[in-house]
Protein backbone atom coordinates (compact mmCIF):
# COMPACT_ATOMS: atom_id res chain seq x y z
CA UNK A 1 0.00 0.00 0.00
CA UNK A 2 2.38 2.52 1.32
CA UNK A 3 4.63 1.42 -1.32
CA UNK A 4 2.30 2.36 -4.38
CA UNK A 5 1.30 5.64 -2.85
CA UNK A 6 4.47 6.69 -2.37
CA UNK A 7 5.35 5.56 -6.30
CA UNK A 8 2.16 7.37 -7.12
CA UNK A 9 3.77 10.45 -5.29
CA UNK A 10 7.10 10.45 -6.54
CA UNK A 11 5.26 10.60 -10.23
CA UNK A 12 2.87 13.52 -9.38
CA UNK A 13 6.23 15.25 -7.71
CA UNK A 14 8.19 14.49 -11.57
CA UNK A 15 5.07 15.96 -13.10
CA UNK A 16 4.59 18.91 -11.17
CA UNK A 17 8.44 19.45 -11.56
CA UNK A 18 8.36 19.13 -15.79
CA UNK A 19 5.46 21.37 -16.22
CA UNK A 20 6.35 23.72 -13.44
CA UNK A 21 10.33 23.90 -15.63
CA UNK A 22 7.77 23.62 -18.50
CA UNK A 23 5.67 26.93 -17.48
CA UNK A 24 8.76 29.03 -16.94
CA UNK A 25 10.59 28.50 -19.52
CA UNK A 26 7.24 28.65 -21.74
CA UNK A 27 6.83 31.88 -20.61
CA UNK A 28 10.38 33.52 -20.97
CA UNK A 29 9.66 32.89 -24.60
CA UNK A 30 5.95 34.01 -25.23
CA UNK A 31 6.60 37.32 -22.55
CA UNK A 32 8.44 39.42 -25.06
CA UNK A 33 5.67 38.98 -27.71
CA UNK A 34 2.76 39.08 -25.71
CA UNK A 35 4.74 42.41 -24.06
CA UNK A 36 4.96 44.06 -27.76
CA UNK A 37 1.51 43.02 -28.67
CA UNK A 38 -0.12 44.68 -25.10
CA UNK A 39 1.84 47.64 -25.19
CA UNK A 40 0.96 48.43 -28.42
CA UNK A 41 -2.85 48.75 -27.32
CA UNK A 42 -1.99 50.93 -24.78
CA UNK A 43 -3.02 54.75 -25.01
CA UNK A 44 -0.15 56.47 -26.69
CA UNK A 45 0.78 58.43 -23.25
CA UNK A 46 1.45 55.38 -21.38
CA UNK A 47 3.13 53.69 -24.13
CA UNK A 48 5.73 56.18 -23.45
CA UNK A 49 6.33 54.86 -19.98
CA UNK A 50 7.66 51.67 -19.21
CA UNK A 51 5.90 48.49 -19.75
CA UNK A 52 4.85 47.86 -15.65
CA UNK A 53 2.11 45.80 -15.74
CA UNK A 54 2.47 45.14 -19.30
CA UNK A 55 -1.80 45.72 -19.98
CA UNK A 56 -2.66 48.44 -20.33
CA UNK A 57 -4.44 50.29 -17.30
CA UNK A 58 -5.81 53.28 -18.46
CA UNK A 59 -8.26 51.21 -21.27
CA UNK A 60 -7.49 49.65 -24.36
CA UNK A 61 -6.49 51.62 -27.41
CA UNK A 62 -5.62 52.10 -30.93
CA UNK A 63 -4.05 55.05 -30.53
CA UNK A 64 -0.51 53.13 -31.43
CA UNK A 65 -2.13 51.82 -34.57
CA UNK A 66 -3.37 55.34 -35.79
CA UNK A 67 0.23 56.71 -35.27
CA UNK A 68 1.93 54.28 -37.11
CA UNK A 69 -0.57 54.45 -39.81
CA UNK A 70 0.09 57.80 -40.34
CA UNK A 71 4.00 57.04 -41.31
CA UNK A 72 5.54 58.44 -44.99
CA UNK A 73 3.18 57.30 -47.73
CA UNK A 74 0.58 55.76 -45.05
CA UNK A 75 0.74 52.11 -43.09
CA UNK A 76 -1.66 50.35 -45.88
CA UNK A 77 1.00 51.58 -48.56
CA UNK A 78 3.92 49.50 -46.70
CA UNK A 79 1.98 46.35 -45.69
CA UNK A 80 0.46 46.71 -49.51
CA UNK A 81 3.90 46.47 -50.58
CA UNK A 82 5.21 43.93 -47.88
CA UNK A 83 1.47 41.54 -49.02
CA UNK A 84 2.57 42.02 -52.45
CA UNK A 85 6.09 41.00 -52.38
CA UNK A 86 5.12 38.11 -50.25
CA UNK A 87 2.64 36.67 -52.54
CA UNK A 88 4.28 37.02 -55.47
CA UNK A 89 7.08 35.71 -53.93
CA UNK A 90 4.88 32.38 -52.74
CA UNK A 91 3.17 32.08 -56.43
CA UNK A 92 6.43 32.38 -58.02
CA UNK A 93 8.49 30.24 -56.04
CA UNK A 94 6.40 27.55 -56.09
CA UNK A 95 5.59 27.50 -60.25
CA UNK A 96 9.07 27.96 -60.72
CA UNK A 97 9.91 24.91 -58.26
CA UNK A 98 7.43 22.87 -59.09
CA UNK A 99 8.09 23.17 -62.87
CA UNK A 100 11.93 22.54 -61.86
CA UNK A 101 11.12 19.45 -59.26
CA UNK A 102 8.90 17.75 -61.83
CA UNK A 103 12.01 18.56 -64.39
CA UNK A 104 15.10 17.12 -62.36
CA UNK A 105 12.63 14.16 -60.98
CA UNK A 106 11.19 12.51 -64.36
CA UNK A 107 13.33 13.79 -67.16
CA UNK A 108 16.85 12.77 -68.59
CA UNK A 109 19.13 15.43 -70.50
CA UNK A 110 22.20 16.39 -70.22
CA UNK A 111 23.87 17.81 -67.30
CA UNK A 112 20.70 17.24 -65.51
CA UNK A 113 23.24 16.00 -62.26
CA UNK A 114 25.75 19.00 -62.75
CA UNK A 115 22.94 21.62 -63.24
CA UNK A 116 20.74 20.07 -59.74
CA UNK A 117 23.84 20.34 -57.90
CA UNK A 118 24.32 24.27 -59.27
CA UNK A 119 21.42 25.50 -57.71
CA UNK A 120 21.61 23.86 -54.73
CA UNK A 121 24.95 24.64 -53.84
CA UNK A 122 24.38 28.45 -54.36
CA UNK A 123 23.15 28.16 -50.97
CA UNK A 124 26.54 28.16 -49.81
CA UNK A 125 27.12 31.32 -50.96
CA UNK A 126 25.69 34.10 -48.80
CA UNK A 127 24.00 36.32 -50.61
CA UNK A 128 24.95 39.56 -48.57
CA UNK A 129 28.11 39.24 -50.53
CA UNK A 130 26.60 39.44 -53.77
CA UNK A 131 24.04 42.24 -52.98
CA UNK A 132 26.24 45.44 -54.62
CA UNK A 133 26.01 43.59 -58.51
CA UNK A 134 22.39 42.63 -57.44
CA UNK A 135 21.83 46.49 -57.41
CA UNK A 136 23.50 47.03 -60.49
CA UNK A 137 22.18 44.35 -62.32
CA UNK A 138 18.23 45.14 -61.17
CA UNK A 139 19.08 48.68 -62.42
CA UNK A 140 20.23 47.80 -65.83
CA UNK A 141 16.88 45.50 -66.18
CA UNK A 142 15.22 48.91 -65.19
CA UNK A 143 13.75 46.76 -61.99
CA UNK A 144 16.09 49.09 -59.23
CA UNK A 145 13.16 50.07 -56.95
CA UNK A 146 10.52 47.93 -57.62
CA UNK A 147 8.67 45.52 -56.02
CA UNK A 148 8.84 43.21 -58.80
CA UNK A 149 12.99 43.21 -58.75
CA UNK A 150 13.18 42.27 -55.11
CA UNK A 151 10.77 39.49 -55.59
CA UNK A 152 12.66 37.80 -58.78
CA UNK A 153 15.89 38.14 -55.77
CA UNK A 154 13.60 36.27 -53.50
CA UNK A 155 12.47 33.88 -55.35
CA UNK A 156 15.86 33.17 -56.24
CA UNK A 157 17.38 32.66 -52.56
CA UNK A 158 14.64 30.37 -52.05
CA UNK A 159 15.15 28.32 -55.16
CA UNK A 160 18.21 25.98 -53.46
CA UNK A 161 15.40 25.32 -50.68
CA UNK A 162 12.01 25.08 -53.38
CA UNK A 163 13.94 22.46 -56.25
CA UNK A 164 14.82 20.21 -53.42
CA UNK A 165 11.93 20.08 -51.54
CA UNK A 166 9.90 19.41 -54.96
CA UNK A 167 12.04 17.09 -56.51
CA UNK A 168 11.66 14.71 -53.13
CA UNK A 169 8.19 15.33 -53.48
CA UNK A 170 8.09 14.32 -57.28
CA UNK A 171 10.55 11.14 -56.31
CA UNK A 172 8.44 9.93 -54.09
CA UNK A 173 5.31 9.81 -55.71
CA UNK A 174 5.42 6.30 -57.76
CA UNK A 175 6.46 6.73 -61.69
CA UNK A 176 3.05 4.13 -62.97
CA UNK A 177 0.79 6.35 -61.94
CA UNK A 178 1.42 9.07 -64.56
CA UNK A 179 2.23 6.45 -67.00
CA UNK A 180 -1.43 5.67 -66.82
CA UNK A 181 -2.22 8.96 -67.00
CA UNK A 182 -0.24 9.66 -70.27
CA UNK A 183 -1.38 6.18 -71.84
CA UNK A 184 -4.64 7.70 -71.74
CA UNK A 185 -3.18 10.46 -74.02
CA UNK A 186 -3.47 13.53 -71.29
CA UNK A 187 -0.77 15.70 -72.37
CA UNK A 188 2.29 16.73 -70.00
CA UNK A 189 1.03 19.79 -68.30
CA UNK A 190 -2.49 18.21 -68.12
CA UNK A 191 -0.41 15.04 -66.11
CA UNK A 192 0.84 17.29 -64.41
CA UNK A 193 -1.93 19.86 -63.04
CA UNK A 194 -4.75 17.21 -62.84
CA UNK A 195 -2.59 14.14 -61.53
CA UNK A 196 0.86 15.33 -59.60
CA UNK A 197 -0.09 18.34 -58.17
CA UNK A 198 -2.31 17.27 -55.70
CA UNK A 199 0.18 14.17 -54.66
CA UNK A 200 3.02 16.90 -54.21
CA UNK A 201 0.32 19.13 -52.49
CA UNK A 202 2.66 19.11 -49.32
CA UNK A 203 5.27 19.97 -50.45
CA UNK A 204 3.68 22.90 -52.27
CA UNK A 205 2.46 23.85 -48.45
CA UNK A 206 6.02 23.64 -47.35
CA UNK A 207 7.78 25.91 -50.06
CA UNK A 208 5.06 28.23 -49.86
CA UNK A 209 5.34 28.58 -46.12
CA UNK A 210 9.49 29.09 -46.37
CA UNK A 211 8.52 31.45 -49.02
CA UNK A 212 6.23 33.78 -47.43
CA UNK A 213 8.33 34.05 -44.15
CA UNK A 214 10.94 34.73 -46.20
CA UNK A 215 10.17 37.64 -47.89
CA UNK A 216 7.82 39.26 -45.41
CA UNK A 217 10.67 38.78 -42.73
CA UNK A 218 13.44 39.60 -45.14
CA UNK A 219 15.10 42.98 -44.13
CA UNK A 220 18.93 43.46 -45.61
CA UNK A 221 17.89 43.15 -49.41
CA UNK A 222 14.52 45.00 -49.16
CA UNK A 223 16.71 48.19 -47.67
CA UNK A 224 19.50 47.98 -50.21
CA UNK A 225 17.62 47.17 -53.63
CA UNK A 226 14.50 49.97 -52.38
CA UNK A 227 15.36 53.18 -51.96
CA UNK A 228 12.03 54.79 -52.55
CA UNK A 229 10.62 55.32 -49.65
CA UNK A 230 7.13 54.79 -50.93
CA UNK A 231 8.30 51.22 -52.35
CA UNK A 232 9.90 49.76 -48.37
CA UNK A 233 8.51 47.25 -47.11
CA UNK A 234 6.91 46.89 -43.51
CA UNK A 235 11.18 45.79 -41.61
CA UNK A 236 12.64 48.89 -43.69
CA UNK A 237 9.71 51.21 -42.87
CA UNK A 238 10.04 50.00 -38.97
CA UNK A 239 13.44 50.15 -39.06
CA UNK A 240 13.74 53.83 -39.87
CA UNK A 241 11.17 54.65 -37.84
CA UNK A 242 13.13 53.54 -34.68
CA UNK A 243 16.41 55.06 -36.65
CA UNK A 244 14.33 58.18 -35.40
CA UNK A 245 13.49 59.35 -39.61
CA UNK A 246 10.28 60.20 -38.38
CA UNK A 247 11.24 62.39 -35.84
CA UNK A 248 10.81 61.09 -31.75
CA UNK A 249 10.42 57.49 -31.46
CA UNK A 250 6.76 56.38 -30.69
CA UNK A 251 7.25 53.33 -28.82
CA UNK A 252 3.57 52.70 -29.02
CA UNK A 253 3.66 52.65 -32.81
CA UNK A 254 6.51 50.67 -32.78
CA UNK A 255 5.42 47.77 -31.10
CA UNK A 256 2.18 48.05 -33.20
CA UNK A 257 4.36 47.65 -36.13
CA UNK A 258 5.73 44.71 -34.71
CA UNK A 259 2.48 42.97 -34.01
CA UNK A 260 1.74 43.71 -37.53
CA UNK A 261 4.28 42.27 -39.09
CA UNK A 262 4.48 39.35 -36.41
CA UNK A 263 0.57 38.51 -36.36
CA UNK A 264 0.80 36.55 -40.07
CA UNK A 265 4.06 34.56 -39.20
CA UNK A 266 2.37 33.35 -35.76
CA UNK A 267 -0.69 32.23 -37.33
CA UNK A 268 0.55 30.59 -40.55
CA UNK A 269 2.90 28.26 -38.60
CA UNK A 270 0.61 27.88 -35.63
CA UNK A 271 -1.60 26.82 -38.85
CA UNK A 272 0.14 24.88 -40.83
CA UNK A 273 3.03 24.04 -38.23
CA UNK A 274 3.30 20.48 -39.69
CA UNK A 275 4.58 21.53 -43.23
CA UNK A 276 6.57 24.24 -41.33
CA UNK A 277 8.92 21.47 -39.12
CA UNK A 278 9.28 19.05 -42.09
CA UNK A 279 10.28 21.68 -44.43
CA UNK A 280 12.91 22.18 -41.43
CA UNK A 281 13.93 18.78 -40.72
CA UNK A 282 13.84 17.71 -44.21
CA UNK A 283 15.75 20.88 -45.12
CA UNK A 284 18.22 20.77 -42.59
CA UNK A 285 18.34 17.15 -41.94
CA UNK A 286 19.67 15.96 -45.61
CA UNK B 1 7.05 4.39 -70.85
CA UNK B 2 9.84 6.76 -69.09
CA UNK B 3 11.58 3.13 -68.00
CA UNK B 4 11.70 1.74 -71.44
CA UNK B 5 13.47 4.51 -72.38
CA UNK B 6 15.77 4.54 -69.89
CA UNK B 7 16.97 1.52 -71.05
CA UNK B 8 18.39 2.84 -74.48
CA UNK B 9 20.28 5.53 -72.63
CA UNK B 10 24.27 4.88 -72.84
CA UNK B 11 23.29 1.52 -74.94
CA UNK B 12 25.99 0.98 -77.50
CA UNK B 13 23.05 1.32 -80.28
CA UNK B 14 22.30 5.13 -79.88
CA UNK B 15 19.32 5.56 -81.92
CA UNK B 16 17.92 8.81 -80.75
CA UNK B 17 14.27 8.92 -81.25
CA UNK B 18 12.95 12.37 -82.48
CA UNK B 19 10.64 11.64 -79.22
CA UNK B 20 13.31 11.02 -77.19
CA UNK B 21 14.86 14.16 -78.01
CA UNK B 22 11.20 15.81 -77.61
CA UNK B 23 11.59 14.65 -74.20
CA UNK B 24 15.17 15.79 -73.22
CA UNK B 25 13.93 19.23 -74.45
CA UNK B 26 10.69 19.04 -72.03
CA UNK B 27 12.70 18.14 -69.24
CA UNK B 28 15.17 21.15 -70.06
CA UNK B 29 12.35 23.66 -70.89
CA UNK B 30 10.60 22.35 -67.04
CA UNK B 31 13.80 23.85 -65.41
CA UNK B 32 14.46 26.92 -67.64
CA UNK B 33 13.02 29.04 -65.49
CA UNK B 34 14.81 27.68 -62.38
CA UNK B 35 17.66 28.12 -64.84
CA UNK B 36 17.40 31.45 -65.99
CA UNK B 37 16.77 32.85 -62.99
CA UNK B 38 19.91 31.08 -61.12
CA UNK B 39 21.91 32.84 -63.77
CA UNK B 40 20.44 36.56 -64.04
CA UNK B 41 20.50 37.00 -59.63
CA UNK B 42 23.14 35.03 -58.76
CA UNK B 43 25.69 33.34 -61.06
CA UNK B 44 26.84 36.56 -62.85
CA UNK B 45 26.30 38.74 -59.86
CA UNK B 46 28.84 36.47 -58.51
CA UNK B 47 31.24 37.05 -61.50
CA UNK B 48 30.77 40.50 -61.12
CA UNK B 49 31.40 40.78 -57.34
CA UNK B 50 34.78 39.28 -58.17
CA UNK B 51 35.18 41.77 -61.28
CA UNK B 52 33.72 44.78 -59.27
CA UNK B 53 35.96 43.98 -56.36
CA UNK B 54 39.46 44.37 -58.71
CA UNK B 55 38.17 48.03 -59.94
CA UNK B 56 37.48 51.57 -58.18
CA UNK B 57 33.88 51.65 -58.55
CA UNK B 58 32.07 54.65 -57.27
CA UNK B 59 28.21 54.93 -57.27
CA UNK B 60 28.16 57.10 -60.57
CA UNK B 61 31.11 57.87 -62.88
CA UNK B 62 33.59 55.39 -64.59
CA UNK B 63 35.26 52.27 -62.69
CA UNK B 64 38.59 51.92 -62.85
CA UNK B 65 40.61 49.18 -62.71
CA UNK B 66 42.66 48.89 -60.07
CA UNK B 67 43.96 44.89 -59.74
CA UNK B 68 44.23 43.41 -56.12
CA UNK B 69 44.58 47.44 -55.23
CA UNK B 70 41.57 46.90 -53.05
CA UNK B 71 42.77 43.93 -51.24
CA UNK B 72 45.96 45.37 -50.38
CA UNK B 73 43.70 48.26 -48.97
CA UNK B 74 41.71 46.36 -47.05
CA UNK B 75 44.75 44.43 -45.26
CA UNK B 76 45.15 47.85 -43.69
CA UNK B 77 41.83 49.00 -43.08
CA UNK B 78 41.53 49.09 -38.98
CA UNK B 79 37.59 49.15 -38.86
CA UNK B 80 37.68 45.77 -41.31
CA UNK B 81 39.61 43.89 -39.06
CA UNK B 82 37.69 45.01 -35.98
CA UNK B 83 34.41 44.15 -37.62
CA UNK B 84 35.84 40.72 -38.87
CA UNK B 85 37.45 40.37 -34.80
CA UNK B 86 33.75 41.04 -33.76
CA UNK B 87 32.11 38.99 -36.14
CA UNK B 88 34.22 36.08 -34.88
CA UNK B 89 33.80 37.14 -31.27
CA UNK B 90 29.79 37.37 -31.47
CA UNK B 91 29.63 33.59 -33.34
CA UNK B 92 32.07 32.08 -30.88
CA UNK B 93 29.73 33.29 -28.31
CA UNK B 94 26.05 32.84 -29.49
CA UNK B 95 27.00 29.76 -30.58
CA UNK B 96 27.98 28.26 -26.99
CA UNK B 97 25.16 30.34 -25.55
CA UNK B 98 22.73 28.68 -27.89
CA UNK B 99 24.03 25.32 -27.27
CA UNK B 100 23.58 26.13 -23.70
CA UNK B 101 19.75 26.82 -23.84
CA UNK B 102 18.64 24.81 -26.91
CA UNK B 103 20.23 20.83 -25.75
CA UNK B 104 18.47 21.26 -22.43
CA UNK B 105 15.19 22.56 -24.48
CA UNK B 106 15.88 19.53 -26.47
CA UNK B 107 15.96 16.90 -23.49
CA UNK B 108 13.04 19.03 -22.01
CA UNK B 109 11.04 18.51 -24.92
CA UNK B 110 11.77 15.09 -26.10
CA UNK B 111 9.82 13.51 -22.92
CA UNK B 112 6.13 11.89 -23.37
CA UNK B 113 4.26 14.30 -21.30
CA UNK B 114 0.62 15.82 -21.70
CA UNK B 115 1.56 19.17 -22.57
CA UNK B 116 4.70 18.67 -24.27
CA UNK B 117 3.84 19.31 -27.56
CA UNK B 118 2.51 23.03 -26.18
CA UNK B 119 6.26 23.51 -24.58
CA UNK B 120 7.55 22.47 -27.98
CA UNK B 121 5.65 25.01 -29.81
CA UNK B 122 6.41 28.02 -27.23
CA UNK B 123 9.86 27.27 -27.37
CA UNK B 124 9.88 27.86 -31.18
CA UNK B 125 7.49 30.61 -31.95
CA UNK B 126 10.13 33.33 -31.57
CA UNK B 127 12.03 31.92 -34.44
CA UNK B 128 9.17 32.58 -36.97
CA UNK B 129 8.98 35.97 -36.15
CA UNK B 130 11.52 38.01 -38.31
CA UNK B 131 15.30 38.90 -37.44
CA UNK B 132 13.60 42.45 -38.36
CA UNK B 133 10.60 42.23 -36.07
CA UNK B 134 12.42 41.00 -32.99
CA UNK B 135 15.17 42.92 -33.17
CA UNK B 136 12.83 46.34 -33.03
CA UNK B 137 10.85 44.93 -30.52
CA UNK B 138 14.01 44.48 -28.37
CA UNK B 139 15.22 47.65 -29.26
CA UNK B 140 12.10 48.77 -27.40
CA UNK B 141 12.50 46.49 -24.46
CA UNK B 142 16.24 47.70 -23.89
CA UNK B 143 15.03 51.58 -23.98
CA UNK B 144 16.24 53.08 -20.94
CA UNK B 145 13.20 55.70 -20.87
CA UNK B 146 10.32 53.46 -22.12
CA UNK B 147 11.55 50.08 -21.97
CA UNK B 148 11.31 47.26 -19.45
CA UNK B 149 14.81 45.97 -18.47
CA UNK B 150 16.29 49.03 -16.89
CA UNK B 151 13.10 50.43 -15.68
CA UNK B 152 12.42 46.99 -13.67
CA UNK B 153 15.71 46.39 -12.54
CA UNK B 154 15.33 50.28 -11.11
CA UNK B 155 12.12 49.51 -9.73
CA UNK B 156 13.28 45.94 -8.17
CA UNK B 157 15.71 47.83 -6.73
CA UNK B 158 18.37 46.26 -8.07
CA UNK B 159 20.35 49.96 -9.72
CA UNK B 160 20.10 52.77 -8.00
CA UNK B 161 19.22 54.74 -11.18
CA UNK B 162 18.48 53.57 -14.93
CA UNK B 163 21.28 52.25 -16.94
CA UNK B 164 21.47 53.17 -20.76
CA UNK B 165 21.76 49.54 -21.81
CA UNK B 166 22.70 50.89 -24.88
CA UNK B 167 25.42 53.05 -24.06
CA UNK B 168 28.50 50.24 -23.18
CA UNK B 169 29.52 47.94 -25.45
CA UNK B 170 29.20 44.65 -22.88
CA UNK B 171 25.91 45.47 -21.78
CA UNK B 172 24.63 45.94 -25.72
CA UNK B 173 26.75 42.99 -26.57
CA UNK B 174 24.93 40.62 -23.76
CA UNK B 175 21.69 41.93 -24.43
CA UNK B 176 21.98 41.02 -28.14
CA UNK B 177 23.10 37.64 -27.09
CA UNK B 178 20.26 36.96 -24.91
CA UNK B 179 17.90 38.45 -28.00
CA UNK B 180 19.30 36.03 -30.38
CA UNK B 181 19.07 33.00 -27.90
CA UNK B 182 15.44 33.97 -27.36
CA UNK B 183 15.21 34.13 -31.08
CA UNK B 184 17.14 30.93 -32.15
CA UNK B 185 17.34 28.26 -29.45
CA UNK B 186 13.86 27.41 -30.48
CA UNK B 187 15.40 26.13 -34.31
CA UNK B 188 18.48 24.38 -32.57
CA UNK B 189 15.95 22.45 -30.11
CA UNK B 190 13.78 20.99 -33.27
CA UNK B 191 17.51 20.47 -35.50
CA UNK B 192 18.77 18.51 -32.15
CA UNK B 193 15.34 16.81 -31.32
CA UNK B 194 15.57 14.42 -34.62
CA UNK B 195 19.02 13.79 -33.38
CA UNK B 196 17.50 12.78 -30.02
CA UNK B 197 14.92 11.09 -31.74
CA UNK B 198 16.89 8.95 -33.70
CA UNK B 199 18.28 7.26 -30.74
CA UNK B 200 16.58 3.78 -30.62
CA UNK B 201 15.37 3.49 -26.86
CA UNK B 202 16.57 -0.28 -26.55
CA UNK B 203 20.37 1.45 -26.56
CA UNK B 204 19.53 3.61 -23.77
CA UNK B 205 17.15 1.05 -21.92
CA UNK B 206 20.12 -1.00 -21.83
CA UNK B 207 22.17 1.03 -20.67
CA UNK B 208 20.40 1.90 -18.20
CA UNK B 209 20.04 -1.73 -17.34
CA UNK B 210 23.54 -2.41 -17.03
CA UNK B 211 23.68 0.61 -14.21
CA UNK B 212 24.31 3.44 -16.16
CA UNK B 213 23.64 6.81 -14.52
CA UNK B 214 21.88 9.56 -16.77
CA UNK B 215 24.93 11.71 -16.35
CA UNK B 216 26.54 8.66 -17.86
CA UNK B 217 24.10 7.58 -20.48
CA UNK B 218 24.18 11.32 -21.77
CA UNK B 219 27.98 11.64 -22.01
CA UNK B 220 28.31 8.05 -23.22
CA UNK B 221 25.40 7.86 -25.84
CA UNK B 222 23.33 10.65 -26.46
CA UNK B 223 26.50 12.86 -27.21
CA UNK B 224 28.48 10.19 -29.33
CA UNK B 225 25.07 9.17 -31.35
CA UNK B 226 24.05 12.71 -32.15
CA UNK B 227 27.78 13.99 -33.44
CA UNK B 228 26.25 14.24 -36.69
CA UNK B 229 23.17 16.38 -35.62
CA UNK B 230 25.34 18.34 -33.43
CA UNK B 231 27.81 19.48 -36.57
CA UNK B 232 24.98 20.69 -38.39
CA UNK B 233 23.36 22.41 -35.67
CA UNK B 234 26.94 24.06 -35.36
CA UNK B 235 27.43 25.12 -38.39
CA UNK B 236 24.56 26.50 -39.41
CA UNK B 237 24.73 29.01 -36.33
CA UNK B 238 28.09 29.56 -37.14
CA UNK B 239 27.67 30.60 -40.82
CA UNK B 240 24.22 32.35 -39.81
CA UNK B 241 26.43 34.54 -37.24
CA UNK B 242 28.84 35.25 -39.46
CA UNK B 243 26.38 37.07 -41.63
CA UNK B 244 24.93 38.89 -38.64
CA UNK B 245 23.28 42.23 -39.63
CA UNK B 246 20.22 42.87 -38.82
CA UNK B 247 19.69 43.21 -35.21
CA UNK B 248 23.35 45.28 -35.04
CA UNK B 249 21.93 47.77 -37.05
CA UNK B 250 18.45 47.99 -35.79
CA UNK B 251 18.91 47.74 -32.01
CA UNK B 252 22.43 49.33 -31.71
CA UNK B 253 23.51 50.97 -34.69
CA UNK B 254 26.69 49.54 -35.00
CA UNK B 255 27.27 51.61 -31.68
CA UNK B 256 28.70 52.50 -29.01
CA UNK B 257 31.71 53.85 -31.10
CA UNK B 258 30.87 51.67 -33.91
CA UNK B 259 31.90 48.56 -31.17
CA UNK B 260 29.05 45.92 -33.12
CA UNK B 261 29.64 46.83 -37.06
CA UNK B 262 29.59 43.34 -37.79
CA UNK B 263 31.55 42.12 -41.33
CA UNK B 264 28.30 42.60 -43.31
CA UNK B 265 27.86 45.71 -41.52
CA UNK B 266 30.87 46.97 -42.79
CA UNK B 267 30.19 45.79 -46.03
CA UNK B 268 26.99 47.79 -46.27
CA UNK B 269 28.21 50.63 -44.77
CA UNK B 270 31.28 50.97 -47.26
CA UNK B 271 29.04 49.88 -50.31
CA UNK B 272 25.99 51.66 -49.69
CA UNK B 273 26.78 54.56 -46.88
CA UNK B 274 30.21 55.29 -48.28
CA UNK B 275 29.29 54.20 -52.15
CA UNK B 276 33.01 52.06 -52.37
CA UNK B 277 31.32 49.66 -54.89
CA UNK B 278 34.75 47.85 -55.42
CA UNK B 279 35.57 48.33 -52.35
CA UNK B 280 32.74 46.66 -51.02
CA UNK B 281 32.91 44.21 -53.45
CA UNK B 282 36.20 42.81 -52.13
CA UNK B 283 35.14 42.91 -48.66
CA UNK B 284 32.46 40.93 -49.55
CA UNK B 285 34.56 38.27 -51.32
CA UNK B 286 36.70 38.15 -48.36
CA UNK B 287 33.55 36.74 -46.09
CA UNK B 288 32.40 34.65 -49.27
CA UNK B 289 35.52 32.78 -48.96
CA UNK B 290 35.13 32.46 -45.14
CA UNK B 291 31.29 31.23 -45.61
CA UNK B 292 32.13 29.01 -48.67
CA UNK B 293 35.15 27.13 -46.46
CA UNK B 294 33.03 26.71 -43.32
CA UNK B 295 29.94 24.86 -45.90
CA UNK B 296 32.80 22.54 -47.49
CA UNK B 297 34.01 22.10 -44.19
CA UNK B 298 30.30 21.20 -43.08
CA UNK B 299 29.61 18.89 -46.06
CA UNK B 300 32.87 16.91 -45.14
CA UNK B 301 31.79 16.72 -41.21
CA UNK B 302 27.79 15.17 -42.48
CA UNK B 303 29.90 12.66 -45.12
CA UNK B 304 32.10 11.42 -42.62
CA UNK B 305 30.93 12.00 -39.03
CA UNK B 306 34.15 9.95 -37.87
CA UNK B 307 36.11 12.60 -39.24
CA UNK B 308 35.11 14.99 -36.05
Amino acid sequence: MSARRSASARHLFASLRYNGLGIIAAFLFLAPLAWSVLVSFKPSVEARQPPLPPWPVGGFSVQSYENLAKYGAGIWTYTGNSLTVALATVVASVVVSLLAGYGFSRFHFPFKNVLFVLIISTVMIPFQSILTPLFLILTKLGLQNTLTGIVLVYVTLQLPFSIFMMRNAFDAVPKEIEDAARVDGASIFAVLYRIMLPLVLPGVVTVAIFAFLASWNEFLAALILLTDQNKYTLPVLMAAVRSGQFGTIDWGAVQSGVTLMMAPCLVLFLGLQRYYIRGLTAGAVK
Amino acid sequence: MINSQNIHDGAPIRRRSGRQRRKQLAGLLFIAPALILVATFFVIPLGMAFWMSLHNWPLLGRPRFIGFGNYIRLTQDAQFWSSMRFTVYYTVIVTIAIFAVAFPLALFAEKAHRFTKFYRTAFFLPVVVGFGSASLLWAWLLDVDSGLFSPAAEYLGLMTTRINLLADFDTTFWSIIIMVVWKTAGFNMIILLTGLQGISTEVQEAARIDGASSLQRFRRITLPLMRRTIALALILSVSGSMLAFDQFYIIADGGPQNRTVTAVYWIFSQSFGSFRLGYGAALSMVLLVILVFISVVQLRLLRNPEGM
